[in-house]
């Protein structure tokens, strides 16, 4: 993936709103991958959790906005539970869905599920489904 | 004994299994639970993003409502529950002016909430109040010969701060199965995410979850599976329909609720632990052993 860097992205708004809304500080990450190597939606996701942290770092908006990976994430823990420097980056990643979900987004599509994903799955799966991917 | 105690949506409808054999079980063991009046949805995830004070305020209600009925312990055995509604006491408890905005938002409430109900599992209730040991004198028929793989998922244990067990190796599950006379067999799965609620949007995803974490419990030997949550449970068993057509080599495997082994093993009558709400059903394995 060719990726272009510039001053411009890196002092972007994006930025503080995600150490805002995840109450996380982007920088003190070294890119060990513990959070990567962990976690069990990995091979799902085409930005994996230690290059988002770098991405948001950079301020690549773009890039992370039109990820899968912030969609395939569970909010597990594992990468939280693990990480050296103490960094939440199931917070990071939920920051993410939150500034596409508050611009009324929707990931999932409750209109469009068909009557059996709606009837069959428990309530638990519906209301932490939608609470996570609707905004 | 009493306790006031939060079901939660799914314990009264597709994990019913997991309610009527808890309350079969705790009467077994002089524990008389009171259902929070007017309880209502936790919401089931908690709130990630700092400035998102609004959906703590259904956790927070039930907190309330506990004080309303004269306690100051709330008891909860839906894994995702427990999660939800101890987090949110935990924000309330360390930021006062979280508490002072949410309090506001709930004026007309009579109680104000003052971050001192405490939030418990139902298995750190069973091992540090009840005792194992007191659970273990009260065994009428053991669950010899059954190979037990308890699986805790992740809102049990993680984050590290909110679990009353190891994050990365916890062993309540399994020490519970071993004084219920089973035998515990311990699997590398026993903590990875079965895919939660990506069940409503890529099933795709929990039928690969499903196939790594119950053909890893079956490699170390395990017969029927052990879990504490009701959307591993659904996801665990139901979703063997879709993990048997995605991998023709996959043998399925029963799973219960922990509680549903605790009312075996404690002489309750078959109609509490409602395998009729089951996929796979789990008495062949237990009529095989001499359990049913």
């Amino acid at each position: 993936m060719r990726t272009n860097l510039s001053r411009h992205k890196l002092l972007d708004p994006f930025v503080a709103k995600v150490q805002e809304l995840s109450g996380q500080n982007l920088l003190i990450c070294y890119q060990c991958g513990k959070c990567s190597a962990g976690c069990p939606a990995v091979h799902e996701m085409d930005i994996l959790p230690n290059q988002i942290i770098r991405f948001a770092q950079l301020g690549l908006k773009d890039e992370l906005l039109a990820s899968k990976a912030i969609w395939v994430c569970a909010s597990c823990m594992t990468c939280n539970v693990r990480c050296p420097k103490g960094i939440n980056i199931a917070e990071i990643i939920e920051a993410l869905r939150q500034i596409l979900l508050r611009q009324r987004e929707d990931h999932v599509k409750v209109e469009k599920l068909d009557g059996s994903e709606r009837g069959d799955v428990p309530p638990i799966a519906l209301i932490s489904n939608f609470r996570k991917f609707t905004s | 004994m009493k306790l006031s105690y939060f079901p939660g949506c799914t314990l009264k409808n597709h994990a019913k299994n997991f309610e009527d054999s808890a309350i079969c079980a705790l009467k077994a063991l002089d524990v008389d639970v009171q259902e929070l009046e007017r309880w209502n949805c936790c919401g089931t995830v908690f709130s990630l993003t700092t400035d998102d004070l609004i959906h703590h305020i259904a956790p927070v209600r039930n907190l309330i409502r506990t004080k309303e009925q004269d306690s100051d312990k709330l008891m909860t055995m839906c894994a995702m529950c427990y999660n939800t509604l101890k987090r949110s006491n935990q924000r309330m408890r360390s930021n006062p002016d979280d508490l002072d905005i949410i309090n506001d938002l709930m004026y007309r409430e009579d109680v104000k909430y003052a971050g001192d109900v405490e939030v418990l599992h139902l298995l750190e209730i069973l091992k540090n109040d009840i005792k194992f040991t007191s659970i273990a004198h009260k065994i009428t028929k053991p669950l010899k010969g059954l190979q037990v793989a308890s699986y805790y998922g992740c809102y049990l244990v993680r984050p590290a701060e909110i679990g009353f067990d190891d994050a990365e190796n916890p062993v309540i599950l399994d020490e519970l199965a071993a004084v219920l006379g089973a035998t515990a067999v311990d699997f590398p799965f026993k903590v990875e995410c079965c895919g939660a609620y990506l069940t409503v949007d890529k099933p795709e995803v929990i039928a690969d979850r499903t196939y790594q974490i119950v053909t890893s419990a079956a490699k170390q030997g395990a017969e029927i599976m052990a879990v504490s949550c009701p959307l591993c449970a659904f996801n665990l068993d139901h979703r063997q329909k879709e993990t048997s057509a995605k991998y023709p080599d996959f043998k399925g495997m029963p799973v219960v609720y922990f509680t549903q082994l605790m009312a075996i093993a404690l002489g309750c009558p078959e109609k509490s632990l409602r395998f009729e709400l089951h996929h796979i059903d789990p008495k062949p394995i237990l009529k095989n052993k001499g359990l049913i």
